[in-house]
């Protein structure tokens, strides 16, 4: 039977664009921009200089704390290494390298000799050095959470739903590459010491589930597909864990919390490759659709391309195009230069050339109480709403904005077209302002009270 | 190809899609939801109940034109929520009241209610509800002078007109008798029975009101509440020989059916979550039958439906929906 979160919203999923279009590969770009941040967590200290040759798979970026490496995705010689726009916004150091167009390979890349004679440790140290992060767009380094979760996680779930409109990559993936998915889940099962893992697939998509059915059958393999009912955000980490497990993460928790921890279709392959091959992350599945596109597409090219790249491969722009996205339509990144390079947890690139938001000049709540009931996280957005608008801090923190994931469920449903998760980004931000200058002014209190102390 | 560096972007927050339902829609679906019952009361009473409804919707669209005008604020009679209200108003008002009391309880409405509370979202009250209050406290005896069923009303004026009781008046005169004598449960389901303009036709109600409910305009929880516990207490404590039908001519009589479908489901003025709606529709429906056995009046609906209106935030502050997870930290706590 099908399972499901509580709350949520349906929209059209409009993937009909891309989901019968296999994925295809792009012709090798002349020019890659690879931004030393594509993962949470602090940026990458860049291991090249300009004038130094790369190959495909060598480390250029090396992680300090909680982060993943990032790796040449072409070989060629660095033209630079200078900030650069990126998708999050703003710029970020990269390193640009012209392409031999060579296609030479590292010779860190070295493929184990026996996989599956790998103990743990050797199996999260290739992924951490494979650079593998959430690829469905969180982009959580992937072994700190294989290894801050062994032991404790008793519920290994891939992420399947692909919840979010248009995005199509995930599905072809089943359909294209099951074996590596299982694969990837088997390596995942032995890691975490669990006897089956566990695939939550949308129902919108039973070929994939019949294609990954077929494969484990055939390997006999211990993973189980579960169906979900199409709701979005299903495939947000929580509610995935609440839709398959019926238990719900903590706030302020993560799924290990719980006894559950979570990866994406895309992030499986990724472990698989890395530990058959040893080749690192590198090249990235992107659906490149929406009104704006000529020709929708999924295309898979190397990590830096420049997203205009992947436009032209789909017929260019239509000229009445007036936002990008970088993800899906309900919590990507609307971009304001095309000048972008595709980054590991591009899922998808998006042009609308159609109002698709439609904004209006007054937005009004009329306490419809749709937003309550679709909100995941079971806030009641049009008082958090009022509150920010107010600028109640205290009540905002109170009505719990914290564990709002800015899903954009609230937002996408209300009639009266409230900026609603545009309101509890700006909310959020004033909680934590709030609560920084307080502990500043705690801090200071402390300190003068110490002195005076020390003067008396 | 593209021309990517002129490109005219904008970079605005998610979601950068919206379900097309907005508040015109809604609005127009409460309107189409009405229409049965419009219809039906031009059949019973005359051409009068459609002239009353068509100054009724004007003058409120007016008055919210006008106010917005004055103020210099952004326009909102494209919203449609103004003529939701003139037209709810003209339903619950006698079809024999005279234009200019609709239009001075639609200044009440629109004005006074809605836009000097801030307008849409902002008022507490029902404004359509709010201004037949304001119209029977000023104008008793026209607001409860009601036309005998089988009879048209003229255009203009209201001579020659013979009135009658409602079924709910007979009932407080302690007439059960003489009221099933007079109506038989058939009258009282399909409007065959004397009454404000809309309230008369239980039918045509509720094929509007599941009209609503199907395309989601409305959740069940409050009109299912609402006449439920009315039923509920009817049947329980009927002043006649036989409950069921004394329960029956209580759910139809009266304003409950256009009360329970139309009024007390207003978004603005009633709880936003589903439980507090459960707990404002059982509210309204103590408060109805309380006024109705021990009240001076014989009818109940508006008041009670204005008196719940006013608990509305103090029922949101106690039914927020469970913290996501918190469940299990409680669970952890007592461990």
């Amino acid at each position: 039977m099908a399972k499901a979160f509580f709350g949520g919203v349906h929209p059209n999923d409009r993937k009909a664009a891309t989901n019968e279009k296999a994925i295809e590969q792009l012709a090798p770009p002349a020019q890659v921009v690879i931004p030393m941040s594509m993962h949470f967590g602090a940026p990458c200290t860049p291991l090249v200089q300009k004038g130094d040759h790369v190959k495909i798979g060598q480390k250029i970026g090396e992680f300090k704390g909680l982060g993943a490496p990032i790796h040449a995705s072409v070989s060629g010689t660095v033209a630079a290494v200078e900030p650069r726009p990126y998708s999050m916004g703003g710029k970020i150091t990269s390193v640009v390298i012209d392409n031999d167009f060579l296609d030479e390979i590292s010779e860190e890349v070295q493929a184990p000799a026996d996989p599956d004679a790998l103990s743990v440790e050797e199996m999260v140290e290739i992924v951490k050095n494979a650079g593998i992060v959430g690829m469905g767009g969180a982009t959580f380094p992937t072994h700190v959470k294989i290894s801050g979760g062994i032991g404790q996680v008793k519920t290994v779930i891939i992420n399947g739903a692909e919840c979010e409109p248009y995005i199509t990559g995930d599905h072809r993936a089943m359909l294209e590459r099951p074996e590596e998915i299982i694969g990837g889940c088997c390596y995942l099962a032995k890691m975490f010491g669990v006897e089956k893992v566990i695939i939550g697939v949308e129902d919108n998509k039973q070929n994939g589930i019949d294609a990954l059915n077929k494969v484990i059958a055939e390997q006999k393999a211990p993973v189980v597909v579960q169906p979900l009912r199409c709701r979005y955000p299903q495939g947000g980490e929580k509610q995935l864990c609440q839709a398959i497990t019926g238990k719900q993460v903590p706030p302020g928790g993560l799924p290990s919390a719980i006894g559950c921890a979570v990866f994406n279709i895309n992030t499986t392959c990724a472990i698989y490759r890395a530990i058959t091959t040893g080749m690192p992350v590198v090249r990235k599945v992107v659906t490149v659709s929406g009104s704006g596109v000529v020709e929708p597409k999924n295309l898979e090219c190397p990590i830096g391309t420049p997203v205009s790249l992947l436009f032209d491969a789909c017929g260019g722009l239509k000229d009445t195009t007036f936002k990008l996205i970088a993800g899906g339509p309900m919590m990507g990144m609307a971009q304001y230069s095309a000048d972008i390079p595709v980054a590991k947890g591009t899922g998808a690139m998006l042009a609308f050339a159609e109002d698709e938001d439609k904004t209006v000049e007054n937005p009004t709540c009329i306490r419809c109480g749709r937003c309550v009931e679709a909100c995941p996280m079971h806030l009641e957005p049009l008082y958090l709403y009022l509150y920010e608008q107010k600028n109640l801090i205290e009540e905002l923190e109170a009505a719990h904005i914290m564990d709002c994931i800015e899903c954009g469920a609230c937002a996408y449903i209300c009639p009266g077209r409230l900026h609603l998760t545009h309101t509890f980004k700006v909310g959020k931000q004033k909680v934590k302002d709030a609560a920084a200058k307080k502990k500043a002014a705690e801090a200071a209190a402390k300190a003068a009270a110490e002195a005076e102390k020390k003067e008396a | 190809m593209t021309d990517y560096k002129n490109l005219k972007l904008i970079a605005s927050s998610n979601p950068h899609i919206r379900n097309n339902e907005d508040t015109r829609s809604l609005m127009l679906d409460v309107i189409i939801g009405l229409v049965p019952a419009l219809v039906m009361s031009a059949l019973l009473f005359g051409v009068r109940a459609l002239a009353a409804a068509a100054v009724s919707v004007a003058s409120a669209v007016f008055f919210e034109w006008l106010y917005r005008k004055l103020l210099k604020k952004p326009q909102t009679v494209g919203d449609f929520s103004a003529a939701v209200t003139g037209l709810l108003l003209a339903m619950v008002c006698p079809v024999t009241l005279p234009y200019w009391m609709l239009i001075l309880g639609n200044f009440f409405a629109i004005f006074l209610v809605k836009q000097l509370y801030g307008g849409l979202g902002k008022n507490f009250l029902n404004p359509a509800l709010a201004g037949r209050a304001a119209l029977v406290a000023c104008y008793a005896s026209q607001m409860t002078s009601w036309i005998a069923p089988g009879q048209k009303a003229p255009l203009l004026g209201t001579a020659d007109v013979v009135t009658a009781a409602t079924p709910l008046a007979l009932m407080k005169g302690g007439e059960f008798a003489t009221l099933s004598a007079t109506y038989d449960l058939k009258d009282m389901f399909i409007g065959f029975i004397g009454g404000s303009a809309g309230e008369v036709s239980s039918l045509m109600l509720l094929v509007g009101g599941i009209y609503l409910i199907v395309r989601k305009v409305i959740s069940w929880h409050t009109p299912v509440a609402y006449i439920g516990t009315v039923a509920l207490l009817t049947l329980l404590f009927p002043q006649g020989n036989d409950a069921l039908t004394y329960m029956l001519y209580n759910v139809f009589g009266g304003g409950l059916m256009l009360g329970a479908f139309f009024m007390a489901t207003d978004y603005v003025t009633s709880p936003v979550t589903k439980k507090g709606q459960l707990i404002y529709g059982v509210g309204c429906g103590l408060l109805t039958v309380f006024i109705r056995y021990f009240g001076s009046y014989p009818e109940g609906v508006c008041y009670s439906i204005l008196v719940m209106n006013c608990c509305v935030w103090i029922i949101d502050q106690y039914t927020k929906p469970a913290r996501f997870g918190a469940v299990k930290e409680k669970e952890a706590n007592q461990k």
